[in-house]
C-alpha cells in the first residue's frame, strides 16, 4: 500500500503535552519535515529553551540539550563551535528569546553564528499561565497586565525582525505564521532556508513564527485563530527582513 | 625532566588547559584575571582550538555547557562578581552532570569590592553557588606550579566524575611569577557517549538535560549525584601537611595565605613554638578526618584566611569543635603579614586558644 502521509522521522514517537489549538505542534513538525528533506536527522543537534516548549527534547528526534531560561543561542554557539559539522538549531518562545535571553539572541547573530533559531511568538508566557510578555500587544490583557498593556508605564513590544535586521551579522531573518495553509506553506519555505543556509555555511537564521495561545488567551482554538489575523499580523508584519543571499535565492 | 620556565600563575594554567587538551575557551574580560583570556586569544588560534570572548558571564558559561555537552573540554575563567553571575550556569553543569573547568581568581567583596587578592569566596566555592544541591571539586593551588598541575588534574577530575572542577586561585597566585615545569603526562580519555554529536541515525537520542518533572526521578538523581561526591569525598582529598610531626598548634590556610603562614611557622619555629600547617589543596572535598585527628594531638588551631572567616566554620565542623580555633584574617585585598600570622600564633601559643 502506498504510503500517503507518515510522521516526520525527526519527531520521536512522544505525545506532545501541548494544549488544543496549540500551534507549537505544526512548527515541531515542519522543523521535523525539514530535517528529514534535508537529510540531516543524523547530525541535527537541537536546543531546547524554557517555556512551553521546554520538553521539545522529548519529541525531537535528534540530539538535545535543554538550556537554561533564554540562554539556548549560548549554548549553541558552544555545540556548533565544538562540532561545526552538527546542525545547530535552538527553539525558543518569546519570553525566552526576547526578555531574559535577549543579549544572548542580539548577540549570537551580531557574530553571525552558524546555527538557526526557530523563534514562536505567541505574545504571552504560555507554560507559566499567561504573564506579560515582550511581545504582548499594546492592551492586551495577561495575568500581569490584566488591566490591559499600558504602553506608558510598560512599554512597547520589541520586534525582534525589525530589531536584527539591524545587525550586521545576521544572514536571514524571516517573519511567518501558521494560520492557514498558505502561511504554513510559507513558515516551511522559509525554516527550509535557514537549515539550509546553516548547511551552507552561511551564518546566523531566525524564523519568528507568529503564533496562538488559545488557552492563555482565553479563546477558542478558532477565535485565536481569528485574533491572531486581526491584531498580531498587523503589528507583526510577515515577510523577510533580511537575507543576504536572497539574489541566489 | 623538562626545563623549568618563568611564567605568571595566569599564563601558566592557561598553558596547563591547552596541554590538558581544552581547545575551547569561553570567557569575559575581568580583572585580576584577564590574562588567561589575553593568553587564550593568542594561543588558541595557532592550536585549532576556539577563543570566544563571549556577550556576558552568562553567555561565556553557556557556551561552556554547549561545548561540554558536546563532549569536548571546556574552561571559563573570571573573578568573583563573575563567577556570582556563572552561578545559574554551575547549577546548571551540575544537573546535567557536564564536566567543565572554572577558574575564580578571587577578588575582594561584596558588590563591585575591589581588584585585590582575597579569599572571600570560599563559601560561594565550597557551598553556594547557585540553586539546588550540587558540589564542584574546589582546588586551591599556592604555587604557580601548583597551577599548573591542578589545572591538568582538574580536567581529568571534570571529566572522570562529569562535574564542574573549579580552580580558586586568587590575585596573587595570578599575577606572580615562578619557574614552573610544564611536564604533565598523558592526557587521559574517557567515554562521552552521552555527549550530543548527532545520532548518525544509528542510536536512540542523547538528551542533556537537568529538568525531571517527577520528583521520584529527581529525588533518585539527586540521591545517585551524592553517592558519587560521597566517593569523591573519599578519594579526592588533597592537602599538604607543613612541620606538623611535632606540632602543638595547627594553622590552616590555603592558597596565598598558607604562603604567608609557612614564612609565620619558620619564625615560630625558631622562637621555639611547636606550630604546623595543614593546608588544603581541595577545598571541597575537604580534608576533615585529617583535621578530625590533628584535633586530637593539638591544643589549637589557627585558621588564616583572606575572609572574614569562612574556612573557620569548616574547620570547626571537621574537628567537632574539640579545640579552640583562633582566626587570623585580613580582607578587602590586603594580604596577612607573616609578622601578623606569627602574632597570632603566639596569642594561640600563650593561651592555648582560650581567649
Amino acid at each position: 500500500m502506498a504510503v500517503v502521509f507518515e510522521k516526520p522521522k525527526a519527531l520521536t514517537d512522544a505525545v506532545l503535552h501541548y494544549c488544543p489549538g496549540c500551534t507549537h505542534g505544526i512548527i515541531h513538525r515542519l522543523v521535523a519535515e525539514v530535517i528529514d528533506e534535508l537529510g540531516i536527522q543524523g547530525k541535527t543537534v537541537g536546543i531546547a529553551s524554557v517555556g512551553c516548549s521546554v520538553m521539545s527534547y522529548d519529541y525531537f528526534d535528534v540530539d538535545m540539550v535543554q538550556a537554561a531560561h533564554g540562554r539556548a543561542p549560548a549554548v549553541g554557539t558552544g555545540v556548533k563551535r565544538a562540532n561545526p559539522d552538527n546542525i545547530v538549531f535552538t527553539y525558543q518562545g518569546d519570553g525566552d528569546l526576547a526578555a531574559i535571553g535577549t543579549a544572548e539572541t542580539v548577540h549570537s547573530a551580531a557574530r553571525g553564528e552558524n546555527i538557526t533559531v526557530i523563534f514562536v511568538n505567541n505574545a504571552i508566557y504560555g507554560m507559566t499561565g499567561g504573564q506579560m510578555a515582550p511581545t504582548t500587544l499594546p492592551g492586551q490583557v495577561t495575568q500581569t497586565s490584566p488591566y490591559g498593556r499600558d504602553t506608558n508605564t510598560v512599554g512597547f513590544p520589541l520586534k525582534v525582525c525589525e530589531l536584527l535586521s539591524n545587525v550586521d551579522g545576521a544572514t536571514y531573518l524571516e517573519r511567518v505564521a501558521v494560520n492557514n495553509v498558505k502561511n504554513v506553506k510559507a513558515a516551511k519555505k522559509a525554516i527550509k532556508k535557514a537549515f539550509t543556509y546553516q548547511t551552507e555555511g552561511k551564518g546566523f537564521s531566525l524564523v519568528e513564527v507568529v503564533s496562538t495561545c488559545p488557552t492563555n488567551w482565553g479563546m477558542t482554538p478558532q477565535n485565536a485563530l481569528k485574533w491572531l489575523e486581526e491584531n498580531m499580523i498587523p503589528y507583526y508584519p510577515l515577510g523577510v527582513y533580511k537575507d543576504k543571499y536572497a539574489q541566489e535565492g | 625532566m623538562s626545563e623549568k620556565v618563568l611564567m605568571k600563575g595566569n599564563e601558566a594554567l592557561a598553558e596547563a588547559a591547552i596541554m590538558a587538551g581544552c581547545r575551547h575557551y569561553l570567557g569575559y574580560p575581568i580583572t585580576p584575571q584577564t590574562e588567561i583570556a589575553a593568553y587564550m586569544a593568542k594561543r588558541m588560534p595557532k592550536v585549532g582550538g576556539t577563543f570566544l570572548q563571549a556577550e556576558s558571564e552568562i553567555a561565556a558559561i553557556n557556551m561552556v555547557i554547549g561545548v561540554s555537552a558536546a563532549g569536548k573540554r571546556a574552561m571559563t575563567s573570571s573573578s568573583s562578581p563573575g563567577i556570582s553571575l556563572k552561578g545559574e550556569g554551575l547549577s546548571y553543569l551540575a544537573g546535567c552532570d557536564l564536566p567543565a573547568f572554572v577558574v575564580n581568581v578571587q577578588r575582594g567583596g561584596p558588590g563591585l569590592g575591589g581588584i585585590q587578592p582575597s579569599q572571600s569566596d570560599y563559601f560561594q566555592a565550597t557551598k553556594g553557588t547557585s540553586h539546588g544541591d550540587y558540589h564542584m571539586l574546589v582546588l586551591a593551588p599556592d604555587s604557580v606550579q601548583e597551577m599548573v598541575s591542578m589545572t591538568f588534574k582538574g580536567f581529568d577530575m571534570a571529566d572522570k566524575y562529569r562535574m564542574t572542577v573549579m580552580l580558586l586561585a586568587d590575585g596573587t597566585m595570578g599575577q606572580m611569577m615562578e619557574p614552573v615545569s610544564l611536564d604533565m603526562g598523558e592526557v587521559a580519555e574517557y567515554d562521552k557517549s552521552w555527549a550530543v554529536t548527532g545520532t548518525g541515525c544509528a542510536r536512540k537520542h542523547n538528551v542533556v538535560n537537568s529538568l525531571f518533572l517527577k520528583p521520584e526521578e529527581l529525588e533518585k538523581k539527586n540521591f545517585e549525584r551524592f553517592e558519587k561526591y560521597r566517593y569523591i569525598e573519599e578519594n579526592e582529598v588533597m592537602y599538604e601537611e607543613y612541620m606538623m610531626d611535632d606540632a602543638d598548634i595547627c594553622i590552616v590556610a590555603f592558597g596565598i595565605a598558607a604562603r604567608v603562614s609557612k614564612n609565620a611557622i619558620d619564625m615560630a619555629r625558631a622562637k621555639g613554638i611547636k606550630v604546623g600547617m595543614l593546608r588544603p589543596i581541595t577545598l571541597w572535598p575537604f580534608p576533615k578526618k585529617e583535621l578530625r585527628e590533628i584535633a586530637d594531638k593539638v591544643k589549637c588551631f589557627v585558621s588564616v584566611e583572606m575572609s572574614m572567616g569562612q574556612m573557620i566554620e569548616d574547620v570547626r565542623l571537621a574537628t567537632e569543635c574539640t579545640k579552640p580555633v583562633l582566626l587570623c584574617n585580613r580582607v578587602g585585598g590586603m594580604i596577612m603579614t607573616p609578622e601578623e600570622v606569627l602574632a597570632k600564633i603566639e596569642e594561640a601559643d600563650k593561651t592555648g586558644g582560650n581567649n
